[in-house]
């Protein structure tokens, strides 16, 4: 950063130097003073005398500090011997500038967006401008000198990349390669002709003696200038496009071409550059070749570049399970080295970082946990948004510096004239070629938003910025030039494309969210369109991209994946979980108050589980904005999306508050779920249990954290069964069906078992156990007073509890009514559990649990139970009638709810019982079960732990730890 | 390798695809010669063995149902009306497609039919509804072996429900189109036939 003087950091600091020396003054601290004498006063002298002489200021400032510095250590010496403070300006001088004009750029978008009329009639990027030509007149008229201009390292080597990156990495992949053939086009052969044409124009008016005598250019330095001023700039692009909202195909293909015709639009400047260095003479066929050769050379050495580190990248990702908080920092990193590498090689680092965003975004996102999949978002978002401001801002000032300009009108307009023209021609030119090959021809009108988005920016500038002035004598003129040009078209075609395409009734993006329908109905339209082509006999798109998936899916994923991302990996499912989420924010949005039917929550556990959040993660916190990260439904539009940040907002404050509400929701999830989803259910439950838990202390949480814990003490078991099937190489799903009906978490186990839960198993289990224990001694007391409501687990094995009464149960019920059917859902569950663990436990004949256990009649199990589910449901539903009809209907054990007559109940009975008959009579399987009860289960300290709570807790000890007694003393 | 196709194909039969399905006379030579070169039996007709000899088909996950859909109903063989009449559900939609008064039927590669077609893939049981069992079928071999049973089967009752309308659980053709109608079908249900 230069020296100095600017107005608002130097406003800044006078402001605190006068209050500072006002407190000092009244205070009558001497030292202070002094000290502030010494060494704030030049500053402050210099910062008062800007306006009387400012020439004299500029020239002796550096010097005057540095006098000042040295004196104050003098002096410091010599009296006060000590300095408490001490002024160092020039120390911090640098990166003080930076965050200050930072901070004022965002400012400026705070401002800008105070009116939100503006904004949606200006781009932002014009206003930047704006600002910038405003804070550079203040700046030259306060310092008589143009200050903080754009510098070119400064900006390809810091502000470029994260807009780039960011326009990778979220690049809509599949968008961009369906139009991979024209985006090239354009980018490739679009840029050449507006290159040449452009220059060879420019010099032909030059020729015919139209522009300024003074402008000393020969056809070289034209063609230099050309290939400078043609590229379309991915930042203005960007910045324009993402508030026009035109449809994606054409957004993709000028934005693909933006970030693409970078390579060629460096190699040319390269080329000319160097040719205009060596003297048109001196050139020799030879060196035209080179320059050919290079185009290739520099763009697709770039694209390898980005490719190897994206490849580097999702291996790295691969392996970061246990330091997920640097997760985030591994993707910037290595993208920005894949950026000075390229930078380093003199390939083109655009289409680096382009292509190692784009290539490594699969892989990465899902090897990474999601809350570093936010951060990395967001980082890049941000970086991308304060670069971007940055650069228009910086765009601006620069613009005020008349010292580099030379105006010529005639240069100046033919410029302007020729670059709209060459690219509209260029444009039409190419639609019409790649109108033959494609299946949905570009028509007129996109035809005419791709000219007019044809924006330039700041790579122009900065290319232009670095032209020698020795060898291109008219250098004065083209920054004169491309400033205007960019000038023009950020602000001029910004400001008119939006009305523009409007008028042109342009097919806009309809922002609609995906639907699991289209996702799939699309999923089966590709294999019909790859198998249609295979019996045509014609390997086009389809095919090769047929070939790539399964080439990806065979190999590369399986390289580049952890094992638990890539088993679940799959689109439709993960379009499924979006959905899911997404309901649980209009879910939060509405207050709790589902009004469609369309809830199916029940996925939401193994939406949980299966983000790679890991076990430890979902213990240790409370939040549960984590899981429900936003993320997802964003669909992959690069860009600011302010939508995007409101909506997170919206989600952080909401989703707290329906997790309390939860209670009384969580039939909600009961919706549409198969027999075969009560797992699914149940795991939900308990995770949201596990997190109600910290905050209740009422009766009716002690009860569901009760079960919680008793769920957790399974799903231990479970985990642990799971850890060591998967360690024996047992096949996980056949563990699964062995166990599947009479147990309630295979679902969990099969998305649970992540391998980085199975590497720290051990500390999650212990932390769990703590959990547990601690819990479990704090409800017992109350579970003890709760003789009726514990009798929903009692009767099976103690008879005379048989039945509980309903009506006493329901009084005690403090969820009856709203939240009835949380604890019924429960109950169904865990009985569903209990026999067969209370079986086991009385064949076992665990002495600790003897006097409590009594072996379950089968029959006598489920009837008490059930009728009381139902009359508890039956209380909930006359309660709240509306939203609780749908969402029981398809639990099975609800099916009959609302009906009292016997059948449906016999018929409810034998649903719930058929499982566990067959269970009885399975006893290999059961057997088997118990077989895969892991070693480290006899963990002494577990059993003994258990034990102890055991005999503390009476009957309250529940089933499944039960079952883990028994399973420790097999 | 074209010439000796075309001229084993009578000009009037040429015409009349074109007629039917809007093949080019070019396109339908070349397809020919495809026809010809699939039909091992020489008979004129493919069989579903003849489809099923196409490597890239046997790997598809959907391949069998689509081979499926070129046999008319209870017949084994196809010919090549047949099979140009199936293939042209896939033309891309042309401008002098559209510009049909409505007496005419719409042609093969309307957008209705394009739908059509996905639809009966799904409908095994052809009775115009996608019943969940179907769905599950087809999502079974869509996705791979990583979802469960059970994810699959909360997947398809969420489709069923994001689609049902009438709530009979079944997702019917009506309600097909209508929870596509965002989607491109025009262009994703089309490929680029060379000329």
């Amino acid at each position: 950063m230069p020296s100095a003087r600017l107005c608002l950091p130097a406003a800044t600091a006078l402001l605190l130097l006068c209050a500072l020396r006002a407190l000092l003054a009244s205070n009558g601290t001497s030292v202070l003073t002094e000290l502030l004498e010494e060494a704030g006063i030049s500053p402050l002298h210099q910062l008062t005398g800007i306006g009387s002489h400012p020439e004299l200021q500029a020239t002796s400032h550096p010097a005057e500090i540095q006098s000042a510095e040295d004196e104050t250590g003098a002096q410091g010496h010599g009296i006060a011997g000590f300095e408490m403070v001490k002024w160092q300006w020039v120390h911090v001088q640098g990166p003080y500038l930076i965050a200050v004009w930072i901070l004022v750029a965002s400012l400026a978008k705070i401002l800008f967006h105070l009116s939100s009329k503006v904004t949606t009639v200006v781009p932002e990027s014009c206003l930047l401008i704006f600002l910038g030509l405003g804070l550079g007149g203040i700046v030259l008229a306060a310092a008589k000198k143009p200050e903080y201009q754009l510098d070119p390292d400064t900006f390809f080597l810091f502000l470029l990349p994260p807009i780039v990156l960011d326009s990778g990495y979220f690049m809509p992949s599949r968008l961009f390669f369906d139009n991979f053939g024209a985006i090239l086009m354009y980018a490739v052969i679009g840029t050449l002709w507006n290159s040449f044409t452009t220059g060879t124009a420019l010099w032909a008016v030059k020729l015919a003696g139209l522009m300024d005598p003074k402008v000393e250019a020969d056809l070289l330095d034209f063609l230099l200038f050309g290939s400078l001023i043609s590229a379309v700039d991915p930042v203005a692009v960007i910045a324009v496009f993402e508030e026009v909202h035109v449809n994606e195909t054409l957004f993709i293909i000028v934005f693909g071409e933006s970030l693409l015709n970078d390579a060629v639009t460096v190699v040319l400047y390269k080329v000319f550059n160097s040719f205009a260095g060596i003297g048109s003479e001196n050139i020799q066929a030879l060196d035209y070749v080179k320059g050919v050769g290079s185009i290739f050379v520099v763009s697709l050495g770039g694209t390898a570049v980005g490719i190897v580190f994206a490849f580097v990248l999702a291996l790295i990702s691969r392996f970061t399970k246990r330091v997920r908080i640097i997760e985030p920092l591994f993707v910037f990193l290595i993208v920005y080295l894949a950026h000075l590498t390229a930078e380093m090689v003199s390939l083109s680092s655009i289409l680096a970082v382009t292509f190692c965003g784009l290539c490594c975004k699969k892989y990465v996102e899902a090897n990474i946990s999601q809350k570093s999949r936010t951060t990395v978002k967001y980082t890049m978002k941000t970086l991308a948004s304060s670069s971007e401001t940055i650069i228009f801002m910086l765009l601006g000032i620069s613009a005020v510096d008349t010292s580099k300009w030379t105006w010529d009108t005639g240069l100046v307009l033919f410029t302007l004239l020729f670059t709209f023209a060459f690219r509209a021609i260029g444009v039409i030119l190419q639609s019409w070629i790649l109108n033959h090959f494609r299946l949905v021809p570009l028509d007129r009108i996109d035809q005419v938003v791709m000219t007019y988005g044809g924006l330039r920016g700041a790579v122009a500038f900065a290319l232009v910025i670095l032209l020698n002035e020795q060898t291109i004598k008219a250098k004065d003129y083209f920054v004169a030039t491309t400033i205007t040009v960019i000038f023009f078209t950020v602000i001029i075609q910004g400001l008119t494309i939006k009305p523009l395409v409007k008028w042109l009734k342009v097919k806009r993006s309809d922002h609609h969210k995906p639907t699991l329908n289209e996702e799939l109905h699309e999923r089966a339209f590709d294999h019909i369109l790859a198998a249609v082509e295979d019996i045509v006999g014609h390997h086009g798109y389809h095919y090769w991209r047929d070939k790539w998936e399964h080439f990806d899916k065979k190999y590369l994923s399986q390289l580049l994946m952890r094992k638990s991302a890539y088993r679940i990996k799959d689109d439709i499912w993960d379009v499924y979980q979006k959905l899911n989420v997404r309901d649980a924010i209009s879910f939060a949005d509405q207050g709790g108050h589902m009004s469609s039917g369309k809830f199916t929550f029940a996925s939401m556990p193994s939406r949980t589980s299966f983000s790679e959040t890991s076990v430890t993660n979902l213990l240790r916190e409370s939040g549960s904005a984590v899981c429900l990260d936003l993320q997802v439904i964003d669909t992959v539009r690069s860009g600011r999306d302010r939508e995007d940040t409101v909506m997170h907002h919206v989600l952080r404050e909401n989703l707290y508050k329906p997790r309390r509400r939860y209670q009384g929701n969580y039939s909600r999830h009961f919706i549409a779920q198969g027999e075969q989803e009560r797992q699914e259910r149940e795991v939900f439950q308990r995770n949201m249990r596990s997190r109600l838990e910290s905050f209740k202390s009422t009766k009716h949480n002690v009860y569901s954290s009760k079960i919680k814990c008793r769920h957790k003490k399974e799903h231990k078991c479970q985990k642990r069964r799971n850890a060591e099937g998967t360690n024996g190489q047992v096949p996980n799903d056949k563990l699964q069906r062995n166990v599947s009906w009479h147990d309630t978490v295979p679902v969990f186990v099969e998305a649970d078992s992540e391998d980085e839960e199975k590497d720290t198993a051990t500390k999650v289990k212990e932390q769990e156990d703590d959990e547990g224990i601690t819990f479990m001694a704090r409800a017992a007391n109350e579970n003890l007073q709760e003789r009726k409501f514990s009798g929903n687990f009692e009767y099976p094995q103690s008879p005379r509890i048989i039945p509980p009464s309903p009506t006493s149960a329901e009084k005690e019920l403090p969820w009856k009514g709203d939240q009835g059917d949380l604890p019924a859902c429960v109950s169904s569950e865990t009985n569903k559990i209990v026999p067969i663990d209370l079986q086991y436990a009385w064949k076992q004949s665990t002495s600790s649990l003897e006097s409590l256990v009594s072996p379950p009649g089968s029959d006598a199990v489920f009837q008490p139970r059930t009728s009381n589910f139902m009359l508890e449901e039956r209380t909930s539903s006359a309660a709240l009638p509306v939203p609780r009809h749908p969402i029981h209907f398809q639990f099975p054990c609800t099916a009959g709810e609302k009906s009292t007559d016997e059948d449906t109940m016999e018929l409810i009975e034998q649903q719930e019982l058929q499982p566990l008959m067959s269970a009885e009579g399975d006893s290999p399987s059961v057997g088997l079960v118990s077989t895969r009860w892991p070693a480290p289960f006899h963990r002494p300290s577990y059993v003994s732990a258990l034990r102890s709570l055991v005999t503390s807790t009476q009957y309250n000890i529940k089933q499944p730890e039960k079952s883990g007694n028994i399973q420790t003393n097999l | 390798m074209g010439s000796r196709a075309s001229s084993l194909l009578r000009e009037e039969e040429i015409e009349e695809i074109k007629k039917e399905t809007g093949f080019s006379h070019s396109q339908i030579t070349r397809l020919y010669s495809r026809f010809t070169s699939l039909d091992k039996g020489e008979n004129g007709t493919l069989c579903r063995e003849d489809f099923q000899r196409i490597p890239e088909l046997a790997i598809n996950p959907l391949g069998d149902r689509i081979i499926n859909a070129f046999f008319p109903e209870s017949e084994d063989q196809v010919n090549f009306r047949g099979f140009m009449r199936t293939l042209a559900h896939f033309r891309p939609i042309e401008d002098s497609d559209k510009s049909k008064d409505p007496l005419v039927p719409e042609p093969l590669n309307s957008r209705n039919n394009k739908l059509l077609f996905a639809f009966r893939l799904y409908d095994l049981d052809k009775d115009d509804k996608i019943s969940r069992e179907e769905l599950l079928q087809v999502l079974r071999m869509m996705v791979g072996v990583n979802i469960s049973e059970e994810q699959l089967g909360s997947i398809a009752d969420r489709t069923i429900q994001e689609a049902d309308q009438n709530g009979d659980l079944t997702i019917s053709f009506t309600e097909f189109q209508k929870v596509l109608e965002k989607v491109d079908v025009e262009q994703k249900m089309s490929i680029r036939f060379l000329h």
